[in-house]
């Protein structure tokens, strides 16, 4: 049999929109006579099947879980019973904290061909390649699946165009086999912090990131952040050493700046991780003493440079 | 009591690099070492909770690779592990995540821990997968993302957070023998000192080919591997417009960038 099956992914009630983009990305992939198939695992999945009635889609397939957030164990044991009973060509889920809980077991225990972290496909010579990224970015790897019938990826955020428009695709359950849990989840906690700061509606964000050196090179940042009217922020390194308050992350496991209309960014090398909280931003300026930072990539004015000379001068400006 | 750290040795891209004539890989010429970023989170955990026991845990740093991957191995014996075992065999060349899984399940059956540690990702492939496929392939309670861990040894469960998208936090209780994936931040990994460093250097490792865990060059390379290189290429270059000149000439054309920006939000 072929096809493809979207594995979407939802969280606390709510569908991640991440689910939409993995849609779009089966959308490029069909072929004629290919069905795309999107499965939603939740201890009431249909409350999700409005959501998923999107162009592209031509069933919702829903699984019923024990659980009502993600499990490793039901998740895996639901996901391959869905997969064997239907022996789609590709399966598509996000690559998301969820995910690598479960689809690289998954994939070693069933044999099915896989790459996590993609953000391209094609198909060359009718074989699907997928496209992820190496070294921090700066090299692309093309990546193939010979002799597997069935090939499991995990797609990058904000890499596939999300679909417009709605459907009306059939809607059908799946009774996944029960499987033993072996982990309870618990209590949900939203990241605290004495620092009040609120990353996500700044319009202006200064940025610093390992480039900085030491923690105490940060105070030069605060003020200089202070004296431009900007936020100050980081990037992964320096909340993980304590340098600043892990509210002022800016990146996947951060905050996203989802207001702010100009970034700087001193020092931030541009790990997929901090992009993923800042690449929108419509004018971003990256400051780095490397030619060949990834942050460069998503720039819209790049400053080749040592950090703390630019920010010396750029003070004397204000 | 037991706690195996998987740890990788990474490679970095030197400034001038090239890439290998079959397209594939880089030259190994061009290519800097180092301990995985996050492993260094993940070995300093194990150590921790070594130390909170007072003795009676075993700390058993793995890793696969070449002889090269020993000044790794000898960086975790400085840190605090007891044992370092490294496993190679030229067919392991060209393994994706899931076939270097396949040892590192060979070695958990072998040396039957109580926990395996891995890095959540490695900095550079960044597949995210090791671990948690090396969990698959044993059949062991898995996580992912473990950004704070509370664990007695000889306990049967371990809570954790892990550490979820847009600093959300999930607690959750875990069987144990289990494999975590570490978060980079957990803790704060020590210096070793040069008293360890030495100690370090007279330390043996233990060299483990496919035979001795009961594996053929069918397992691993390319042929036990899930995906293929098929080419690996310098993408075209972002958008940035370069903002060229002296220090004082590149700030001058910032400081306007910052006045626009302060202009139009009035």
């Amino acid at each position: 049999m072929s096809g493809i099956l979207v594995i979407g992914e939802q969280r606390r009630g709510e569908l991640r929109p991440i689910t939409l983009e993995l849609i779009g990305a089966a959308q490029r992939l069909r072929r004629d006579g290919v069905e795309v198939a999107v499965a939603i695992f939740a201890s009431e999945p249909a409350q999700f099947t409005a959501a998923l009635s999107i162009a592209g889609v031509d069933e919702i397939v829903t699984v019923a879980m024990d659980t009502p957030e993600f499990d490793p164990d039901g998740f895996e044991s639901a996901a391959g019973a869905l997969i064997e009973a239907r022996r789609p060509e590709v399966v598509l889920v996000a690559h998301s904290v969820d995910s690598f809980g479960f689809a690289a077991a998954l994939a070693a225990k069933h044999g099915f061909g896989f790459a996590t972290d993609v953000f391209k496909l094609d198909r060359i010579d009718g074989e699907l390649v997928a496209t992820r990224g190496g070294y921090g970015q700066k090299l692309s790897v093309e990546v193939d699946f010979p002799g597997r019938s069935t090939v499991l990826l995990a797609l990058r955020g904000s890499s596939f165009k999300t679909p417009e428009g709605s459907a009306a695709p059939r809607i059908g359950a799946f009774a996944a086999p029960r499987a033993t849990s072996r982990s309870v989840g618990k209590e949900f906690f939203e990241l605290s912090s004495a620092d009040d700061v609120d990353m996500t509606s700044a319009e202006f964000i200064l940025t610093v990131g390992r480039g900085i050196g030491e923690e105490a090179k940060v105070a030069q940042f605060s003020e200089l952040a202070d004296a431009i009217g900007a936020t100050l922020g980081c990037s992964r390194p320096i909340a993980d050493a304590g340098w600043l308050p892990k509210s002022r992350q800016v990146g996947q496991s951060g905050k996203t700046a989802t207001a702010c209309k100009l970034y700087i960014a001193m020092g931030v090398s541009g790990a997929i991780q901090h992009l993923a909280g800042m690449k929108h931003v419509n004018t971003i300026v990256a400051v780095n003493s490397d030619a060949g930072a990834s942050i460069f990539g998503v720039a819209t004015y790049g400053i080749v440079g040592d950090i703390f000379e630019i920010s010396e001068e750029l003070r004397r400006h204000f | 009591m037991k706690i195996l750290v998987a740890v990788k040795q990474v490679a970095a891209l030197d400034e001038d690099f090239e890439i290998r004539s079959d397209g594939r890989a880089i030259d190994p010429e061009f290519l800097v070492r180092d301990l995985n970023e996050w492993d260094d989170f993940s070995l300093e955990e194990a150590v921790k909770i070594k130390e909170a026991a007072g003795g009676s845990v075993e700390v058993l740093a793995v890793s696969v690779g070449p002889e090269e991957v020993d000044e790794s191995l000898r960086k975790c014996l400085a840190k605090g592990a007891d044992r370092a075992v490294r496993i190679w065999d030229p067919a392991v060349e060209g393994s994706d995540p899931v076939a270097i899984a396949r040892i590192l399940a060979a070695v958990t059956r072998r040396e039957a821990p109580d926990l395996l540690f891995a890095g959540v990702q490695s900095s550079d492939q960044a597949f995210a997968a090791t671990g948690i496929a090396t969990a698959g392939l044993l059949g062991w309670p898995h996580a992912a993302v473990v950004s704070k861990l509370s664990f007695a040894p000889g306990a049967k469960t371990a809570l954790f957070r892990r550490e979820l998208e847009g600093g959300l936090l999930h607690e959750v209780e875990i069987q144990v023998p289990a494999v975590l994936t570490i978060q980079a931040g957990i803790n704060t990994p020590r210096y070793a000192s040069l008293r360890s460093i030495k100690q370090a250097a007279a330390k043996p490792i233990e060299l483990f080919g496919l035979a001795d865990l009961g594996l053929t060059a069918a397992d691993v390379g390319e042929a036990g591997s899930l995906s293929r290189i098929r080419r690996i290429y310098v993408p075209e270059k972002g958008r940035a417009q370069l903002i060229e000149g002296s220090a004082a000439e590149q700030a001058r054309r910032l400081a306007a960038i910052i006045r626009e920006f302060q202009g139009a939000a009035v």
